[in-house]
C-alpha cells in the first residue's frame, strides 16, 4: 500500500448503538407479547377480556415485532457496523441513516397500534395496511440508497461476501414487499388484496417463504461471514465455498414458496416445483452452515470460554437444524403431518429463537464492549443468559413436536366401525394443553435470559465510555485500475451495481416462473358457476373475521384426506375462493377448519358460542367474544367497499353499491329473526349478526350444485 | 387442468430446456471460476473482516 495516499475517515458508531438498543428493547417487547399469546393457548382468560389483547390480534403483533422490530433492527445494527468497515468508508449519508432509523421505529410503533385495533390485511408477515406498506417502501429505499452510495464511495475495491448477502437481501425484500402488497384501498385503514383466492395464496406464500429467506436468513448469513471470523479471530473456513453458497442459495430460494401450500387447492405443478426446489435448498444451506462451523477449526477451545462464540455456534447449529427440517417438511407426506399443527410453530422457533435470536445476542455481546471501549460487564451473566436461552429453546420446541404428533395421530385415527375415533376436534386440543404450558415455560425462560442480557448491556455501557466515531485510514481507490487477468466473479466483486443486477436476475427467475402463469392466466383457476360474491352482510362479517384474526387459529382449507373430509366435509376446490380477497386458508389449526361450517349449526349456536365458547364446547380454548353482541357495526363504508371490489373485478351488478346498505339490513333482519326464534334478542346493527351471516355462508356455495369440478 | 394452461403458451417446450441450460452454465462456470481463482486473491478477500484494529483497542 502506498502511504502517501492514505486518507483518514471516521466510522459512525452512534447509529449502530441506536439500532443495537432498538433490537434489545423491541426484542423484549416482541417476546413478551409472544408469551402472552402462548399463555392464552392454555388460559384463554389471559386475553385480559378485551379485543385488543386477544390472541387473534396479538399473534400478528408478536410475529411482526419479532421479525421486523427485533430481527430487523439487529440486521441494521450489523450492516451499519460491518459494511463501512469492510468498504473502508463511513456510510454514505448520515441523514439517510437517521431517516432509516427513525422511520423504521415509527413503522414499528404504527404496527403496534394498528394491529391490536384490528387494522390488518391478515396476510401473514404482511399484515400492515397500505399506508404503512408505503412507509416501509420509502424507508427501504433510503436504506438501499445509503448502501449503494457507500459502495460507490468505497476504498476497498472488492466486495467481501457479507456485502453480497446484504445486497441480495436488499433487492429481494424490496421486490417481495412490493409484489405482495398490491392492494386497492377502500379507506385509509382498509384495503382489499389485488389478488384473490388461489392467486393470493400463491403470492402470499411466495412472499412469506422468501421473507423468511431474505429477511431472516441471508442478512444473517452476511453477518455470520463478518462477525464469526471476527469473534474467532480467524478467516472464514472457505471463501470459495462462500461464493458457491451465495449464488446457489439465492438462485434456489425463490422457487420453494409453494411448499407452504401442499395438498391445498393450489395447482399441482406449483406444489411439485416447491417440493423439488426445497430439497435442493438443503445443499447451499448446509454449505453455509458447515462453512460457519469450520471457521472455528482450531478455535474450539475458545468456544468453551467465550459467550460470544457459544451463542454463535448454537445459532449456526440451529440454522443447520432448521434448514434440514425445512426440506423434510416440504415432502408431501411430512407436510401432511406438520401443516396446520404445532410442528411448524416449533420449526420456526428453532429458526427464530436459535438462529436469529442467538446470533443477535452473540453479535451484541461482541459489539457492545467495542462500542463502549470496555470489556463485557459480566461474562458470568452472559453465560447464564446462554444457558437460559438454550434451555428455553429446548422447552419451547420439544413439547410442540410431541403436541404435533399426538394431535396428528388422534386426528387420523379411525375406529373399527370406520368412523373417526375423535370426531370432536376439541378432544385433540385438550390432550395437548400440557404441552402448551411447557412451551410457555420455555418462552418465559428465553425471555428471562434476554432480560439478563439487557442488564448486562446496560452495565457494560455504564462502565465504558461511548466512542461516537472510530478513526480508520486507507488509501483512496486508484482511478485507473488494470484488471488484466481478472475475469468473471473477481471482476463482478468490484462492480457493485452490476453485481446487484445479476443477483436480482437470479432471484427474479424463480419468482417469475411461479407468479406469472398464475397471475396472467385467468383460466388457471377453474370457475364454479354456483360460487357467487359475498352479500353485503357477509362481506362485513368477513372483514370482521379478518379484523379479529380468526385466521390465526382456524383454517379454511379442507385437504383431500379421508380424515378431513369425514370431519369437515367435501374438500376445498380452487374455484370456491375466487371472491376471497384476501384468501383466508390459514396456516395453523388451534381450532377446527371452518371452510364448511356454513349451515352446520343454527345461528343461535354461533351466538352462544361467541359469547361463551365453553357453553357450547366445554373445555374450549377459544376466547369469549361477548363484545361482538354489543359493538355496533359501522357500515358507512359499505358502498365504497363494493365499488373497490367491483374495480378488482368482482361481478356485483352496476349500481349495487347504492343498494348494498338496504340489502345488508334485509339480510340482517333475517338473522335477527332466526335468533329471536331461538330466544336471543340482539340488535340488527351489531357485529355478531354480520359474523354469523358470514360463517353460515362459508363453503355452502358448492352444496347447491354438487357437480363442481377442480 | 394445468396442462391446458401450459399448452396455451406458445413454444412452451423450450422453457424447461432454456432454464436447464441457464442453470447448468451458471453453476459450471462458477465452479470453474472458483477453482481457477488465484490463492492470493482469496487470501486478500477472506482477510477483509480481520483488517480492522477494533480488537486492539480493548484494554
Amino acid at each position: 500500500m502506498n502511504d502517501s495516499t492514505l486518507e483518514r475517515f471516521y466510522y459512525d458508531n452512534k447509529i449502530v448503538k441506536y439500532f443495537g438498543a432498538a433490537t434489545i428493547i423491541w426484542g423484549l417487547v416482541g417476546m413478551l407479547v409472544g408469551l402472552l399469546a402462548a399463555t392464552q393457548l392454555f388460559l384463554p382468560e389471559a386475553n385480559l377480556g378485551n379485543p385488543y389483547t386477544t390472541f387473534g390480534r396479538i399473534r400478528p403483533l408478536h410475529t411482526n415485532a419479532v421479525i421486523f422490530a427485533f430481527v430487523g433492527n439487529s440486521i441494521f445494527a450489523g450492516v451499519y457496523y460491518s459494511m463501512p468497515r469492510l468498504l473502508k468508508t463511513p456510510m454514505w449519508n448520515s441523514t439517510l441513516s437517521w431517516f432509516h432509523f427513525w422511520g423504521w421505529q415509527l413503522i414499528i410503533v404504527a404496527a403496534a397500534i394498528t394491529l391490536p385495533l384490528g387494522l390488518t390485511t391478515s396476510k401473514e408477515y404482511a399484515e400492515l395496511e397500505w399506508p404503512i406498506d408505503i412507509a416501509i417502501a420509502l424507508v427501504w429505499v433510503a436504506f438501499g440508497a445509503n448502501m449503494i452510495g457507500t459502495l460507490i464511495k468505497r476504498r476497498e475495491r472488492h466486495m467481501y461476501v457479507a456485502i453480497w448477502f446484504y445486497l441480495g437481501s436488499l433487492v429481494t425484500v424490496a421486490i417481495l414487499h412490493i409484489v405482495n402488497s398490491f392492494e386497492l384501498p377502500v379507506s385509509f385503514f382498509k384495503s382489499y388484496s389485488a389478488y384473490a383466492g388461489v392467486q393470493d395464496a400463491l403470492v402470499q406464500w411466495w412472499y412469506g417463504h422468501n421473507a423468511v429467506a431474505f429477511f431472516l436468513t441471508t442478512p444473517f448469513l452476511g453477518m455470520m461471514y463478518y462477525f464469526l471470523p471476527k469473534a474467532a479471530n480467524r478467516p472464514v473456513y472457505s471463501y470459495k465455498l462462500s461464493i458457491i453458497h451465495f449464488w446457489s442459495l439465492i438462485f434456489l430460494y425463490m422457487w420453494a414458496g409453494p411448499h407452504h401450500l401442499l395438498y391445498t387447492a393450489l395447482p399441482e405443478w406449483a406444489q411439485v416445483l416447491g417440493t423439488a426446489f426445497s430439497v435442493m435448498l438443503l445443499a447451499p444451506s448446509w454449505g453455509g452452515m458447515v462453512n460457519g462451523l469450520l471457521t472455528l477449526r482450531g478455535a474450539w477451545d475458545k468456544v468453551r470460554v467465550d459467550p460470544v462464540l457459544k451463542f454463535m455456534v448454537v445459532a449456526v447449529t440451529a440454522y443447520g437444524m432448521a434448514t434440514f427440517e425445512g426440506p423434510l417438511l416440504s415432502f408431501k407426506n411430512v407436510s401432511a403431518i406438520a401443516h396446520y399443527t404445532d410442528w411448524i410453530v416449533a420449526h420456526v422457533h428453532i429458526g427464530g429463537l436459535g438462529w436469529n435470536g442467538f446470533f443477535t445476542f452473540g453479535m451484541l455481546y461482541w459489539m457492545w464492549p467495542r462500542l463502549f471501549k470496555t470489556t463485557i460487564y459480566s461474562t458470568k451473566l452472559a453465560n447464564t443468559h446462554f444457558w437460559m436461552g438454550t434451555l428455553g429453546i429446548v422447552f419451547y420446541a420439544l413439547p410442540l413436536y410431541v403436541a404435533a404428533l399426538t394431535q396428528f395421530l388422534m386426528l387420523k385415527e379411525f375406529n373399527d366401525a370406520g368412523r373417526l375415533a375423535y370426531p370432536n376436534f376439541l378432544e385433540t386440543v385438550i390432550q395437548i394443553v400440557p404441552m402448551y404450558m411447557l412451551r410457555a415455560f420455555g418462552g418465559l425462560l428465553y425471555l428471562s435470559g434476554a432480560v439478563v442480557m439487557m442488564y448486562n448491556m446496560w452495565m457494560t455501557a455504564k462502565q465504558g465510555v461511548f466512542q461516537e466515531t472510530e478513526e480508520d485510514q486507507a488509501p483512496a481507490l486508484a482511478k485507473s485500475y488494470h484488471s488484466t487477468g481478472e475475469f468473471w466473479h473477481r471482476a463482478w466483486e468490484r462492480k457493485p451495481i452490476f453485481f446487484t443486477i445479476l443477483a436480482t436476475v437470479a432471484i427474479a427467475i424463480g419468482g417469475a416462473v411461479e407468479i406469472i402463469p398464475t397471475i396472467l392466466i385467468k383460466s388457471n383457476v377453474p370457475t364454479i358457476t354456483s360460487v357467487k360474491p359475498y352479500t353485503p352482510l357477509e362481506l362485513e362479517g368477513r372483514d370482521l373475521y379478518i379484523a379479529n384474526g380468526c385466521v390465526g387459529c382456524h383454517s379454511q382449507m379442507i385437504r383431500p384426506f379421508r380424515s378431513e373430509t369425514e370431519r369437515y366435509g367435501e374438500y376445498s376446490k380452487a374455484g370456491e375462493f375466487v371472491y376471497d380477497r384476501p384468501f383466508l386458508w390459514g396456516s395453523k389449526r388451534t381450532g377446527p377448519d371452518l371452510h364448511r361450517v356454513g349451515g352446520k349449526y343454527p345461528d343461535s349456536w354461533h351466538y352462544h358460542h361467541m359469547v361463551d365458547p365453553r357453553s357450547m364446547s366445554p373445555g374450549s380454548l377459544m376466547p369469549p367474544y361477548p363484545w361482538l353482541t354489543t359493538n355496533e357495526l359501522d357500515v358507512s363504508d359499505l358502498p365504497a367497499k363494493i365499488r373497490t371490489l367491483q374495480k378488482l373485478g368482482v361481478p356485483y351488478a352496476e349500481g349495487f353499491d347504492q343498494e348494498a346498505t338496504a340489502q345488508y339490513e334485509q339480510q340482517a333482519a333475517k338473522v335477527v329473526a332466526n335468533l329471536k326464534d331461538a330466544g336471543v334478542e340482539v340488535a340488527a346493527n351489531t357485529e355478531i349478526i354480520a359474523l354469523i351471516a358470514y360463517l353460515q355462508r362459508l363453503g355452502t356455495d358448492i352444496k347447491q350444485n354438487p357437480t363442481a369440478s377442480n | 387442468m394445468y396442462k391446458e394452461i401450459l399448452r396455451s403458451i406458445e413454444n412452451i417446450e423450450i422453457y424447461p430446456i432454456i432454464s436447464l441450460i441457464i442453470f447448468l452454465l451458471f453453476f459450471v462456470s462458477m465452479f470453474i471460476w472458483v477453482v481457477k481463482t488465484p490463492k492470493s486473491h482469496i487470501k486478500h478477500m477472506e482477510s477483509l473482516p480481520l483488517d480492522d484494529n477494533d480488537s486492539i483497542t480493548l484494554p
